[in-house]
């Protein structure tokens, strides 16, 4: 079950659909995308490639590449791009993406 | 390839304020900054920001605007959403820019990329939920987003700043667990005399805590053997105060201790660093103009040596003074005439620092980690392996690598890299200097070969 996000978005304004693991969110356009999904409620955005751990985004300035995700097959850090319509997103497939 | 007489990397309060006075002294000028938006980390997006949550962020915020006003109205070439991945052979700059590679060169360099959060390898802090507190900034100030229930657990003014704009924004943070014991305030109190010079710094800060208790938010001070507990996620933070053993369940903890340069860019240069004992941290070796030991190459901001979003934008400015002298555009006496206002601009805001560096050291425990405790992010090396390394022979970071993958991941030792040194110099009896650091080398972020492919196509197009 997924429990509502601890991230709370403080304004609203206009959303758009991305696709994420295959289903629909809505997130506020424009807007930073890793601040979108953990606002969404995702809680996991890779595994680490060593052991397998669950990582989420920890510097949100581009620097740790704990928010990696794959954007048109390319790995890209979350943290440094913004949700637009019609994103279709998922974890990294290889190795977490490093 | 556009070549200009200065490219400056970073557009925080350094490298736009350097920008615009370079761009006055009729330098040819462009400013490279990974975010799509000028600002830094101080003022991130502040343009966007300052008219929706300018009053959450607070006045020390939304004055970025005069810098990005400046910056807007001058005739430097912003080049927004660069990637700047190598800078070499005085001095070609190979960047990324919405997916494709591109050069520009550039007869000098201004590096004013900033700081990075001083790493806080404590246990449990790769779990989902643990972030940076500029990382919890960066979600208020970029995005509007807060967390509910967050604990906030290191030292120093910043942990207060995001403590005070939480309780602003309606969600105070369910507590502080700070690492400063008394007696760093008592350090600290020798240096008292800078803190009533530096007293707006100190004003403000009071102001802050006096918002954090109006809020009832619980601080513990003084915590000990902190560590964040959770199966896949942040449940909660376990920690000593007064003698006690005490846990608060929460979903996101940010942590802080610090900020330290960003020498990523200086250091693939081969810049000299230097260990700085009062800011626990490596510093880049630099005259009075902020020109390093690397012809050409020029250093501002808090990549110089920490001294916060005013300093940034001082040294910004002495900087390029030199550099256009250096250009033959502004004479010796000029330059120099027009320093001595900044000079002076300088010493009044420098004046806090050493205060605040004894009252806010960095947390012990977080230089010194436990031997279980994961200290390279990225490829899982533990403080204890590091140790081991040590003990059979290994004496510097860059040959740890010959014993295991520390530092060798995406993020380049930039969340590993002072805590290995740290490690090892403990553990073979030598000083950070002695130790040293990683090496760094370009590519400074990955790069795709689809990157590099729209690259070459570009310049093939200039050359034809
Ligand atoms: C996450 C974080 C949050 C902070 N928040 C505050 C705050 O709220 N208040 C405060 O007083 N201080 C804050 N600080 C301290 C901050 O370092 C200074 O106040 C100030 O921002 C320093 O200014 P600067 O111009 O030296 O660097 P920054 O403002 O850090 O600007 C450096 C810029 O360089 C860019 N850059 C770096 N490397 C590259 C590269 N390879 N390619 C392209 N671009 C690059 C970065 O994207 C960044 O925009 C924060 C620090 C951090 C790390
Ligand atoms: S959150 Fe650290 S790189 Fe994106």
């Amino acid at each position: 079950m997924k429990t509502a996000s601890p991230f709370l978005e403080i304004e609203s304004g206009p959303r758009v659909d991305v696709t994420w693991e295959g289903k629909t969110l809505s997130l506020p356009e424009g807007s930073n995308l890793a601040a979108a999904l953990l606002a969404a409620g995702v809680e996991v955005f890779r595994h680490n490639p060593v052991s397998g751990a669950p990582r989420a985004p920890f510097c949100m300035m581009g620097a740790c590449f704990d928010c990696l995700i794959e954007l048109d097959g390319v790995t890209r850090q979350a943290c440094m791009l913004e949700v637009s319509e019609g994103l279709v997103i998922s974890r990294p497939s290889e190795q977490g993406g490093a | 390839m556009d070549k200009y007489d200065v490219a400056i990397i970073g557009a925080g309060p350094a490298g736009m304020a350097a920008a615009a006075q370079a761009s006055d002294l009729g330098l040819s000028t462009a400013v490279l900054d990974e975010q799509i938006r000028a600002g830094g980390q101080i003022y991130r997006d502040v343009d966007k920001a300052a008219p929706q949550r300018g009053e959450i962020l607070g006045k020390d915020y939304t004055d970025g605007t005069r810098l990005t006003k400046a910056l807007r109205q001058s005739a430097v070439d912003h080049i927004a959403g660069a990637v700047v991945w190598a800078i070499e052979d005085e001095f070609r700059i190979s960047y990324t820019c919405e997916g494709r590679g591109a050069q520009i060169l550039a007869d000098r360099i201004l590096l004013a990329t900033g700081a990075l959060e001083r790493p806080m390898p404590i246990p449990g802090w790769t779990l989902p939920g643990v972030m940076t507190a500029g990382a919890g900034q960066i979600l208020l100030k970029q995005s509007g987003v807060v967390a509910r229930g967050a604990v906030l657990v290191g030292s120093g003014p910043l942990l207060y700043l995001i403590a005070a704009q939480m309780v602003r924004a309606g969600l105070p943070p369910a507590a502080m667990i700070e690492t400063q014991v008394r007696g760093d305030t008592f350090r600290a109190l020798r240096h008292l005399g800078g803190a009533i010079r530096g007293w707006p710094y100190m004003a403000k800060g009071l102001k802050m805590l006096a918002e954090i208790k109006r809020a009832k938010v619980p601080r513990y001070t003084g915590a000990t053997e902190i560590s964040i507990e959770g199966d896949g996620k942040t449940e909660a933070v376990t920690f000593t105060h007064k003698g006690r053993r005490q846990r608060i369940d929460c979903e996101t903890v940010f942590l802080h201790h610090g900020v330290v340069p960003n020498a990523q860019a200086a250091r693939s240069l081969g810049v000299s660093h230097g260990w700085d004992a009062a800011q626990s941290a490596f510093v880049p070796e630099l005259d009075e103009w902020g020109q390093s030991d690397v012809a050409g190459v020029f250093i501002a901001g808090d990549g110089a040596g920490i001294g916060g979003a005013k300093v940034a934008e001082h040294t910004g400015r002495l900087t390029v003074l030199k550099i256009a002298e250096n250009a033959k555009r502004l004479s010796t006496q000029d330059r120099n005439r027009m320093a001595a206002p900044l000079r002076r601009a300088l010493a009044r805001e420098l004046a806090v620092r050493p205060f605040l560096d004894a009252a806010y050291p960095p947390y012990s425990a977080a230089l010194q980690p436990t031997d279980s405790t994961v200290v390279c992010r990225c490829e899982e090396v533990t403080a204890g392996s590091i140790r081991g390394y040590a003990k059979i022979g290994c004496l510097g970071p860059n040959q740890t690598k010959a014993f295991g993958r520390a530092g060798m991941g995406p993020c380049q030792g930039r969340y590993c890299g002072l805590t290995v040194t740290a490690l090892l110099a403990d553990a073979n009896g030598q000083s950070p200097d002695e130790t040293g650091y990683y090496r760094i080398r370009a590519p400074l972020k990955p790069v795709t070969l689809g990157e590099l492919a729209a690259m070459n196509e570009t310049t093939q197009d200039a050359t034809e």
